[in-house]
Order: structure tokens, then sequence, then C-alpha cells
């Protein structure tokens, strides 16, 4: 085993740990704090997989932005910070078979794919990725169009989200 | 390295979508500086525009002879007679829906509805010449965040809350599904453009096995757009629940969209395992149309009714996407036709609905007791639409649902036609008894106007022609279908 599959073990590890907090604690802060740690472990993948932009838009965006702000959103509605529902339903087993059903099933049909022994190829010194992604965001030949619909989406969800909590007298 | 150049042309192949947008901005302007009387104009203006929209594009970009099929913007987008035939469908049936909706207290005077609703048009006409995975992708969430939006726009009321919040979580869970079958797939072929995958797939060495649990994953985030069982819990919820206008566009445009991005992806990147997947889609079909009908028998809401009758009617459009054969265009030429029938028929449905529940406040199938004196037009308009969804002549639906039994009888699925026809007549046995409430039923109401706003009265009647033109002529409709469906490939 090299290095870095014992790294990427571990941090897969560590990962998924947190992510089944982040759906089992009850307190919504620490849920969020649980996500943070997930954020980081997909950061690290991206760092495994030499995608060091993603990497650091994963940290500044997800973690630095979006966790925050949730943790923010919580805050300010102290209320329903804790939940005092039951957790699962009757239900809960027929979703556990389901969910390895699906697991195993995906599983299989991956074996079966000859890449799936194979061990990833380094990418190419002279490669600069980051600039291939600005040059493929804005050529017409390119990504261009779904970059452009990509912002039409947005003001529409801003929209739409000014829309819903705008407190009407 | 990314090349490519930009030729003035190519603006051409997105014209619907940039006029949608400039449209959109334009009523978001008039939201700002119009007075508050003349709100409910806002609805007008979307509706005209999208008129103009839909005359200025048969005029002007119309597939002609000489570019019949062509890619632009390096392959995200396929500019083909099927593009044009969905999108020119989507463009009608938004404004259809503004119509309805500005005769709708809550929601017809304010201009972020048509803005939302028409961004998710937007969403649709991409989806629907969408060549490209993440293309492909950004226009489903691009249709369907504001759709989430418009169903629960009526913040005030809980059941509109409700429908909004239940639609986005399936909308969610169905998304990261169908999000993780094309990373697989991109993963496997190493390309995101839908017309290579399949060449990949074949001279890749891809084992079947995987390319169809692959598919499944990519299925599964179609069922939910089209709402076929079972993924179809959501929608009777939420079009109860939803504003009646926003109802009949989900259950029309956004349906429609999503058939046609299910037609071209698995019949460009997935045409070996053919057989396979059209087993599995005859198998969702039968089940999709058997419980749809099954449960819209015992429905007292006519939007919940409504809701189980359009999930049997993706069962019946899946009949004629499981009837496709290698060596015959007419199983997919029949899904094509019998969505332009279903989306007008569908849209006058709710219509109705709509126009009798801005008055009387209820959506249940007991007050429509008497309207038939109430408003004698008006239950005409229901006649029709219902018969037409039952399958009666000389309505477009008798027509349709004729040409897709067909398809599945030429395919030598004759059991599937007959599951089909048993269906059709407990379909019938519904609609009926909804039409019976209507027609022969009194109440203490009848002597209570029911009026109809001018823009009611206008959209009825441009639908009810249509589905008198489509059971009529139907050579017209029939060859639309089969242009777009040859230019697929």
């Amino acid at each position: 085993m090299t290095p870095l599959q014992i790294i990427f073990i571990i941090v897969a590890v560590i990962t998924l740990f947190a992510a089944i907090k982040v759906v089992s604690s009850r307190n919504l802060v620490h849920a969020a704090l649980w996500l943070i740690l997930v954020l980081f472990g997909i950061a690290v993948f991206f760092v495994i997989l030499s995608a060091g932009f993603f990497a650091a838009a994963q940290v500044v965006i997800y973690i630095g932005a979006i966790a925050i702000l949730m943790i923010f959103t919580i805050m300010l509605t102290r209320r329903v910070a804790r939940d005092s529902g039951a957790q699962h339903n009757s239900n809960w087993w027929a979703a556990a078979v389901l969910s390895l059903l699906l697991f195993t099933g995906l599983s299989w049909i991956l074996s079966r794919w000859q890449g799936f022994q194979s061990t990833a190829q380094p990418m190419l010194e002279s490669a600069d990725p980051l600039r291939q992604l600005g040059e493929g965001l804005v050529a017409p030949g390119g990504y261009l169009i779904p970059f452009e619909v990509a912002s039409i989406l947005l003001v529409a969800a801003l929209i739409g989200a000014i829309t819903v909590a705008w407190e009407r007298k | 390295m990314i090349s490519g150049t930009f030729n003035p042309s190519m603006i051409l192949s997105i014209l619907p979508e940039i006029s949608i947008l400039v449209l959109g901005f334009l009523v978001l302007f008039f939201d700002l500086f119009l007075s508050k009387e003349h709100h409910d104009k806002l609805g007008w203006i979307t509706a005209g525009g999208l008129g103009v929209i839909i005359i200025g594009c048969l005029l002007v970009i119309r597939p002609n002879e000489s570019v019949l099929q062509t890619f632009a913007f390096g392959g995200m987008i396929r500019y083909d007679w099927m593009g044009f035939t969905f999108k020119m469908l989507f463009l009608f049936s938004a404004a259809i829906t503004a119509m309805f909706a500005m005769g709708m207290e809550k929601i017809g005077k304010r201009g972020e509805f048509y803005l939302l609703m028409l961004a998710s048009t937007i969403g649709m006409c991409l989806m629907a010449s969408a060549a490209d995975l993440i293309m492909l992708y950004l226009a489903i969430e691009t249709t369907s965040i504001p759709l989430y939006i418009l169903a629960g726009f009526i913040t005030q009321d809980e059941k509109s809350t409700e429908a909004g919040f239940k639609y986005l979580l399936f909308g969610a869970m169905t998304s990261a599904i169908l999000l993780y079958g094309f990373s697989l797939l991109y993963g496997f072929t190493g390309t995101t453009q839908i017309y290579k995958i399949s060449n990949i797939i074949q001279s890749g060495g891809i084992p079947t096995e995987l390319s169809f649990g692959v598919l499944i994953l990519v299925i599964v985030g179609f069922a939910f757009k089209i709402s076929a069982v079972p993924l179809h819990f959501w929608a009777p919820d939420v079009y109860e629940g939803a504003p009646t206008p926003v109802a009949g566009f989900l259950s029309t445009a956004s349906k429609a969209a999503g058939f046609s991005v299910l037609l071209r992806v698995l019949l460009i990147a997935f045409p070996e395992i053919l057989p396979y997947w059209s087993a599995f889609l005859v198998a969702i079909s039968t089940l999709t149309m058997t419980i749809g009908n099954l449960l819209a028998l015992t429905q007292k809401n006519i939007k919940r009714m409504l809701a189980y009758s359009s999930i049997a009617h993706a069962g019946y459009a899946l009949i004629g996407l499981g009837s496709i054969t290698y060596d015959s265009f007419f199983g997919m030429s029949s899904v094509v036709f019998y969505l332009i029938a279903y989306v007008i028929t569908n849209l006058a449905a709710f219509g109705v609905v709509a126009a009798f529940g801005r008055v009387s406040g209820s959506d249940d199938i007991a007050a429509y007791a008497g309207l038939s004196r109430r408003s004698p037009a008006l239950a005409l308009a229901m006649l029709v639409a219902f018969l037409s969804l039952a399958g009666m002549p000389p309505f477009g639906g008798f027509v349709v649902k004729f040409i897709v039994f067909a398809a599945a009888v030429q395919a030598n699925l004759i059991w599937l036609a007959v599951v089909g026809v048993l269906n059709s007549i407990i379909g019938l046995y519904y609609y009926l008894t909804v039409l019976k409430v209507v027609y022969l039923y009194r109440s203490e109401d009848e002597e209570k106007p029911l009026p109809i706003p001018r823009s009611y009265s206008l959209a009825l009647g441009v639908l009810v022609t249509g589905i008198l033109l489509i059971g009529i002529v139907m050579a017209p409709w029939l060859n639309l279908s089969i242009k777009s469906v040859v230019s697929l490939f």
C-alpha cells in the first residue's frame, strides 16, 4: 500500500464517521460542526486527486461561507436548535435493507469494470488545470452556456429566497 | 485544450432562451415601476410576450432543410426539430399558465411569480436541447428550483408551504441520485457529451450490467420528473397544496420536459442495451398506469384526482417508450405525439379547476354540483378536457391513446396494449363520475353567478380548440412528431 492509499483510508473513515454524526446528533449546532469535518475530509480527497484549486474552493466556499452561515442561522433561530421528536419511524429497517441492497448492487457492478483494479495515473507536470478551467468557462466551444445558465439559476434562486422569506404585512 | 470560435449564428440556437430571459427582466422592470392598480397587467405582459416569442421563433429559427440538426456551443446544445417542438410546447404552456395565474388573487399581481415561471421555462427549453451531461444537469436544476418556490408560493397557506417543501425534499434526493449516475457515466466513458457516450460504451468494453446499473440511477432522476411509480408519492400532495395554475404547469410542461430528456438520453447514449431498458420501462409503465388509475378512483379532492390521473397518463406515455424497437420510429413518435395532446388537455383540466376554485374556494368534487347551470361554458370546457383525458373520440386524447396502443401492438406487446385499454376503462369511470356531479347533481348555489375573467375564457378557448384540432386533423401533428424523432439521430 502506498502512503497515499493509507491517507485516503484514514480520511475516508473519519469523513464517513462524521457524516453519520451529522444525521444522528440531536443538537443542530453539533450537526453543523460535524458537517464542517465532512467538508474538510472532501477537501483532502481533492488534494489527493491533485485538484488543488478545488480543495481551496471547497475550504473557502463550503467551510468558510456555507457552513458558517448555517451555524449563524441555527443560532438565530434558537428555538429549533434541539430536535425533540423521534429520530426514526417504524420503517427504518426497510430503509436499511434497501440501502444495503443498493450498496452491494452498486459495488458489484462497479467491480465488474476493468478499471476497478487499476491505479490512477499521475497528472502530467506540464498540465495546467486551472488555466483550462478558466478557459473552459468562457470559451464558446467550452462550458460558456452552462456557466451563464448557472447565473440565471442563481438569480432565480435569489429572487425565490426573498419571496419566501419576506414577511408580508 | 478547449477551442472553438464564436459564430453569431450560434445565437439562433438559443434564441428562445435569450428572449425568455429578456422578457423575464421586462416583467421585473414593470413590477417595480407600474402602479399598484395596474399590477394585474403583468400576466398579460408575460403571456403576450411569450406569444410574440413563439411567433418569432416559428418565423426565424424553425429548423429548415439546409440546417436540420447542428451542434452549437461546443456540443452543449443540439439544435434540431426535437428540441424545437418541445420548446414551443413549453412556451405555449407557460403562456397559458400566466393567463390562469393572473386571475388568482394571491399570485397574479406579483412580478416574482412570472419571473420564476419564466426562469423555469428557460430550464425546460435547455433540457429539451441539451446534448451534454453538465448542460443537462444545470437545465434540470434551473427548471426545478423555481418550481419548488412556485409550489410553495402562498407562504400564508400551510398546504402550499408543505407542497413546496415536500417537492424540494423529493427533488433534492432524486437529483442527487441522478447526479451520481451522471458522475459514474463520466467516470467510465471519460466524456460528458451524450452523443459520444454510446461509442465509448461499445468500444471500451464496459459490461452490460454496469451500463444498465448506471442507467437505472439516471432513470430515477427522470422518473421523479415524470412522476412514474415508485417515485410518484410527491405528486398528489404537491398538486393539492400548490396554487392550481402551478399544479397545471407541473403536471404538463415539467412532465413533458422529463420525457424529452428521457427520449434523448435513452436513445442516444444507451442504444446498445435497448432490450433491457425497454423491458424495464414496460414494467414501470404497467405499474404506473394501474396504480395511478386505481388510486384516482377513491379521491374526493379534484386536484388529487387529477394528480393520480396525471401519474396514470405518464404510464400511458411510457407504453410508447417501452415499445421502441431498433427498426421503427413509431414507438418514439407516439410518445412525442402523446405529450403534445396530453399537455394541451391537462392544461385545460387544471384551468377549469382554477376557474372554479378561485370563485368557490373549494376543490372538493362534491362542490362541483350544479356547475352546468352556474356556468354552462365552463362545464362544457370541463366536459371536453375530461373526455379527452379519458380517451373519447373526437377529442385529442382518443387519437394519441390509439397511436400509443398501436405502437405497443407493433412491438409485439399486445398484452401491454390490453392493460392500457383496461386502464382507460377505469379512467373513464372516474372522469365520468366528476362529469355526473357537474351535469346531473343539483345544489343550493345554483343561482350564484360564476364570473370567469377574460384571460380564462381566452386560454380555455384556445385549449379546447387545440384538443378538437388534434382529435380531428391528426396528420400534421403526427408528421411533426415523426420529424422530431428522426432529427434526434
